[in-house]
């Protein structure tokens, strides 16, 4: 089956991008790996034939908020000079609790049940039809409720950027 | 899917990419023409034919300079800049409906490459990523006026996407579908969207002016202020990417406002005329080009008759003005579409 190589061959660009995220040196540099990153996981969301959601995602994560992300540190300057220095006793303990966080992933997920669909899986259920009808009809309040979320968030932005008025 | 069909959509995707450079080719030397025309005076007359051959001379003179990497720059994204520039320019006419089909030997061949579903959406992504190409080049020169030139670039088009992705919003609301196709074939006879969606379409056409970096919106690589803006550091063909990349993208601009706006491949009263549906869907893409052609003509009426804002303006004309027109839009729309419904309630 083509898509399921497909399936591995884009897990295994993601992973590798993730990791090219963490290994740069260079701050740049972990950002454009993680616009590829993005564009690993909308290929995934292709594979599932949810086309909408893989778009928005390139639209909203690829085209703007790491644009803007980009925008910041690429007016920062970074580079060798001003990178803080660490000493090896913050880096000792730092690889204490990653290494912490890792044996309880790993012990989780081996504790895990697999979980079966009770529902047969829909491969339409991604179509942009679909996506309207649930989130207009069955999820019409949650939906709604998030949008003034975002608004109240995009209103305490403006406060905090404009200048006061004296 | 047979082979023959394979083969097919593989010679549609190379002559839509021959017949995209050779138009970005020859609108550098319209553009020439035009201005000159504009400032009465002759352009470029001296190579060819009234200077027809010019495009081909300024290639052969690109390719022939000595290419110039900086030192101090960062060197492999330095090429990888323009290659993004142009790569995103020419990722969306794949889109784009040229037609609507020809019949030969009982088979049906759409002259549209992928009917996706999400078209529109797939146009603004590509638009959305566009931006990287001049980001990543700009800050890979090292070089101060590049990185202001990228900068300028970068927050121009994130703020005129918002207005311009407001005011397709208006238009799938009245289309009721995301499909560039369908968008196109709804507008058969005078059925245009610009006669449902004028100020809509208003909108889009200034926010498609400041997408390609045209003027009056050229902020990113104006030349008093900032040498060259984002290309500054370059030379050579990497510079012929980012100018050919330009040329690229206000062709496909042009394309995009005529599907979506002026009905694409559509004419009215061609039906009365022409019969044969072969000769038919040909007809829909010379009308297709010759308002592709206007379109062009168009940018470059207004480049060589504006003069460019300053940034503070842009800025307030595009979260000021676009944004809150767009957004009545929208509702005035949506007021029009529930007019039963809403007269129902007065009446009651």
């Amino acid at each position: 089956m083509i898509t399921t190589y497909l399936f591995y061959f884009l897990s295994f660009l993601a992973i590798m991008f993730a990791l090219m995220v963490v290994i740069s040196k260079n701050p740049v540099h972990s950002v454009l790996y993680l616009v590829l990153t993005f564009f690993t996981i909308a290929g995934h969301y292709v594979l599932l034939n949810a086309q909408f959601l893989a778009v928005v995602h390139i639209i909203v994560y690829a085209g703007a908020i790491m644009v803007l992300f980009l925008f910041v540190i690429m007016l920062m300057n970074l580079n060798k000079e001003t990178e803080p220095h660490k000493t090896p006793w913050l880096k000792f303990s730092a690889a204490i609790a990653a290494g912490l966080m890792l044996i309880v992933l790993v012990g989780s997920l081996k504790g895990a049940e697999t979980i079966i669909a009770t529902n047969p899986f829909n491969g339409n259920i991604g179509l942009i039809e679909n996506l309207g009808q649930c989130l207009f009809k069955d999820f019409l309040l949650p939906f709604e409720v998030s949008s003034i979320l975002l608004l109240v968030a995009m209103v305490g932005a403006v406060m905090l950027g404009k200048k006061s008025i004296k | 899917m047979t082979l023959g069909y394979f083969i097919y959509k593989i010679i549609l995707v190379v002559v839509v990419f021959a017949i995209t450079m050779v138009i970005a080719m020859y609108s550098t030397y319209a553009e020439r023409k035009v201005a000159g025309f504009l400032q009465d005076r002759l352009g470029p007359n001296r190579a060819g034919w009234f200077g027809i051959l010019q495009p081909v001379a300024d290639a052969v003179k690109l390719f022939m300079k000595e290419e110039t990497i900086p030192s101090v720059s960062n060197k492999t994204l330095f090429i990888v800049g323009p290659a993004l520039s142009l790569l995103t320019a020419c990722m969306t006419g794949v889109v784009i409906p040229w037609g609507t089909s020809l019949s030969f030997f009982g088979e049906n061949y759409s002259l549209q490459i992928a009917d996706v579903n999400i078209g529109i959406l797939y146009i603004f992504g590509v638009v959305s990523i566009g931006l990287y190409g001049i980001m990543i080049g700009g800050w890979a020169s090292n070089n101060k006026y590049s990185l202001l030139g990228a900068i300028r670039a970068s927050s121009q088009m994130i703020s005129y996407e918002v207005a311009m992705g407001l005011a397709i919003i208006a238009l799938i609301m009245t289309t009721g579908t995301l499909s560039v196709g369908e968008i196109a074939a709804q507008q058969h006879g005078w059925h245009w969207n610009i006669l449902i969606q004028p100020l809509g379409a208003l909108i889009f056409i200034v926010c498609a002016f400041a997408e390609t970096n045209r003027a009056p919106f050229d902020l990113p690589e104006c030349e008093q202020e900032l040498v060259g803006g984002y290309h500054t550091e370059y030379s050579s063909m990497k510079m012929g990417f980012y100018l050919f990349a330009e040329y690229i993208n206000m062709f496909i601009s042009a394309t995009v406002i005529s599907t979506f706006y002026f009905g694409g491949y559509n004419m009215p009263f061609i039906g009365r005329f022409v019969t044969d549906p072969n000769l038919l869907a040909l007809c829909g893409v010379a009308f297709l080009f010759a308002k592709i052609f206007f379109g062009i003509f168009f940018f470059m009426w207004v480049r060589w008759t504006l003069p460019r804002f300053r940034y503070d303006q842009l800025m307030n004309l595009g979260w000021k003005v676009l944004i809150p027109l767009s957004i009545l839009n929208i509702v005035l729309t949506g007021a029009w579409m529930m007019r039963h419904e809403i007269l129902n309630v007065f009446i009651k």
